[in-house]
């Protein structure tokens, strides 16, 4: 029986200077390089297969299927690109790993590259973590120091360079395509596919895209085998990852453990919610996935379960919210998030979001009437489905679930004249007792 | 006022990290900002020279991008997430006191050119709400009272530091690292805050651990 919480990734987090290469070797780090090295590149990749790791970044691709999608026989230069572009509302782990082990994700970016051939990788960042972006510049540094990266790595003849790229504030660039463009330096707009990256991707050339949780837990799994890492979680979703609780719960932060954990045990283990309060409503995997209430509590978390509750497991970024919380007002803000972050591209999502916005600030001032609700329905639907990427579809999320849930509580806003609930009383410093 | 022969020699620099030099125009325009204080005209002409491209390209580029400003931005960058959990957790509270306190509304920069208060989206540490950022670095946790706090011993040029991080370099001086130019700052700070290591600790306490590796001899736990 695996245990509750099963550190892997955040393993050394708590090490004295963990971010530092002394304390990432001390502890058998890059060790596994001769290991992957001593295995042919389609041996390496049939080995992530095998351990049936899917994409961490939320959508949950089977990572080592997608490495072999690359087309060995194109005589182009192999990418290997990183989307450290951590931007999903409520998520928030990529972050922290970068931060307190960049050497982990350093250390997977070369046995995945050498897995696909790739000679140069890129680690894209989001340009709004200053600290992070310094420790993992460091990081690959000092990997270069030590002959962990430059060529000819560890005496094997494998070359591999890495370039750490900050982006510039643009939700959009989490999503691969939109990635690319930031990569080239352009402005950041998603790519029509086909062709997909693993063809035609960084500079029209064959491109492995991979989240830093991803590329993070390949490390373990060539150092311990796939089999290990398949004896955790649940049948069709391995392996470990890492749950972010953010939000109305008395110790929110990361907890990583197998898939298919329950929300019930990661509240319990968080301290339960705040005292005098309940569970009202959570995002299994970040604002794009629909909203789920207190009656999925023991929904296991991997991709099956949550999808059979009509969400997404996404990024596993759990945002708790009590009965505090106004729905609408919880709505409407992430719209206004989707409606500015759109790149502009596809018209569904540029007029549908900024439509979706005008609709939800009326309600939420208690203006218009219950055909609103529906309005919002309709919109949604001309939105889903209809766009390049799926910044539209994520933007659909929130409205429609949120409806589907809570109603009434939209409509309490129509007679009630405007938001029936107090702010102050949602906030971490209120529970001094302003909300009593 | 044109760019140092200087800056001109790292916009090269950084183009020459990339197999296709325009790759390298958004880390090029984070060193227009951390030499002209914001994108300027020069530093728009600047890149498109050396890249090959139009200015109109280049300035398509810089106005996608929110972290490149237009207008002078402040010695300090504050910026207070207001997207739904931070909002909900008080980013919406302290945003609204910092603007009274300040006299400043959203993107806009004190008389004194110190601080430009901006809210922005979900910066990736859920687990610390409320969020401010200073500089691009983390403020967790806070208060409209610690964000007051902090916004004044800036003003007063007391040396501030990150909640989970070093002391607060000026914008320019971050503008520059993000253009992969190191400060010598990332040994500072902690490996993690205190949210960061809630899961772990739990671990530790109980126990609980990932299971022995199926290859034997390798040590459990380890994070190889």
């Amino acid at each position: 029986m695996t245990d509750v919480l099963t550190p892997v990734l955040t393993d050394n987090w708590d090490q004295e200077r963990s971010w530092t290469l002394a304390s990432y070797a001390a502890r058998g780090g890059y060790r596994t390089l001769d290991k992957a090295f001593a295995m042919t590149p389609d041996a390496v990749i049939d080995a992530v297969k095998e351990s049936g790791l899917r994409g961490r970044g939320g959508a949950g691709f089977p990572t080592g299927m997608k490495w072999g999608f690359i087309p060995q026989d194109n005589p182009r230069p192999k990418y290997l690109v990183v989307n450290a572009d951590e931007s999903e509302p409520g998520t928030c782990k990529d972050i922290p790993l970068m931060m307190a082990s960049p050497h982990t994700l350093v250390e997977g970016v070369i046995i995945s590259s050498y897995a696909i051939r790739a000679n140069k990788a890129f680690i894209y960042i989001r340009g709004e973590v200053l600290h992070v972006i310094r420790r993992v510049q460091r990081a690959v540094q000092e990997a270069y120091d030590a002959g962990h990266l430059g060529t000819n790595i560890h005496g094997s003849g494998y070359d591999l360079d890495i370039v750490v790229h900050a982006g510039a504030g643009a939700y959009i660039c989490g999503e691969e395509t939109a990635l690319l463009e930031g990569l080239e330096g352009r402005r950041g707009q998603p790519r029509l596919r086909p062709p997909f990256p693993a063809v035609a991707g960084l500079y029209a050339s064959p491109t492995v895209i991979n989240n830093v949780e991803s590329i993070a837990s390949v490390p373990s799994i060539i150092a311990n085998g796939h089999a290990w890492f398949a004896s955790m979680g649940t049948e069709k979703s391995k392996g470990v990852g890492i749950f972010s609780l953010s939000g109305h719960v008395k110790r929110p932060g990361q907890y990583e453990a197998p898939l298919g954990i329950t929300l019930r045990t990661l509240i319990d283990l968080a301290g339960g919610i705040r005292d005098g309060h309940e569970l009202k409503f959570w995002t299994p995997g970040g604002s794009s996935t629909p909203l789920l209430t207190a009656e999925h509590l023991d929904v296991p978390l991997d991709f099956e379960g949550v999808g059979a509750a009509g969400s997404m497991l996404g990024t596993r970024a759990l945002q708790i919210f009590d009965d505090t919380t106004c729905v609408v007002r919880a709505t409407l803000r992430w719209t206004e998030f989707y409606k500015h972050e759109s790149c502009g591209k596809c018209t569904p999502c540029r007029e549908g979001t900024w439509w979706l916005v005008q609709v939800l600030a009326a309600l939420e001032k208690g203006q218009g009437t219950e055909a609103d609700l529906d309005l919002l329905l309709d919109q949604c639907d001309n939105i889903l489905g209809r766009s390049f990427c799926a910044l539209a579809d994520g933007a659909t999320s929130p409205v429609a679930s949120s409806i589907q849930f809570f109603r009434d509580e939209y409509v309490a806003h129509l007679t009630h004249g405007g938001c029936p609930f107090d702010p102050a009383a949602a906030t971490l410093f209120a529970t001094a007792g302003a909300q009593v | 006022m044109t760019l140092s022969t200087e800056t001109y020699a790292e916009l090269r620099e950084i183009a020459a990290r990339y197999p296709e030099p325009r790759s390298g125009l958004l880390p090029m325009l984070h060193l227009v900002q951390s030499a002209e204080g914001r994108i300027t005209p020069e530093g728009i002409e600047a890149c498109a020279e050396l890249l090959g491209v139009t200015a109109a390209e280049v300035s398509g580029v810089a106005t996608f991008y929110t972290m490149y400003k237009r207008r002078p931005v402040g010695d300090y960058h504050v910026g207070v997430c207001t997207n739904t959990l931070c909002a909900v957790m008080g980013g919406d509270a302290i945003f609204e006191r910092l603007k009274d306190h300040l006299g400043v509304g959203n993107d806009e920069t004190t008389e004194d050119g110190k601080i430009t208060l901006e809210h922005v989206e979900c910066n990736a540490a859920c687990d610390y709400a409320p969020v401010v950022m200073v500089n691009w670095e983390f403020m967790d946790n806070m208060t409209p009272e610690t964000a007051m706090q902090i916004i004044d011993d800036l003003r007063a040029g007391k040396e501030v530091h990150s909640t989970r991080g070093p002391r607060i370099v000026t914008w320019r001086e971050a503008e520059r690292v993000l253009a992969g130019f190191p400060d010598g700052l990332a040994d500072d700070g902690p490996a993690a805050g205190p949210a960061s290591l809630v899961g772990l600790g739990l671990a530790r306490e109980r126990g609980w651990t990932a299971p022995s590796s199926d290859e034997g001899g390798e040590q459990k736990g380890q994070n190889q």
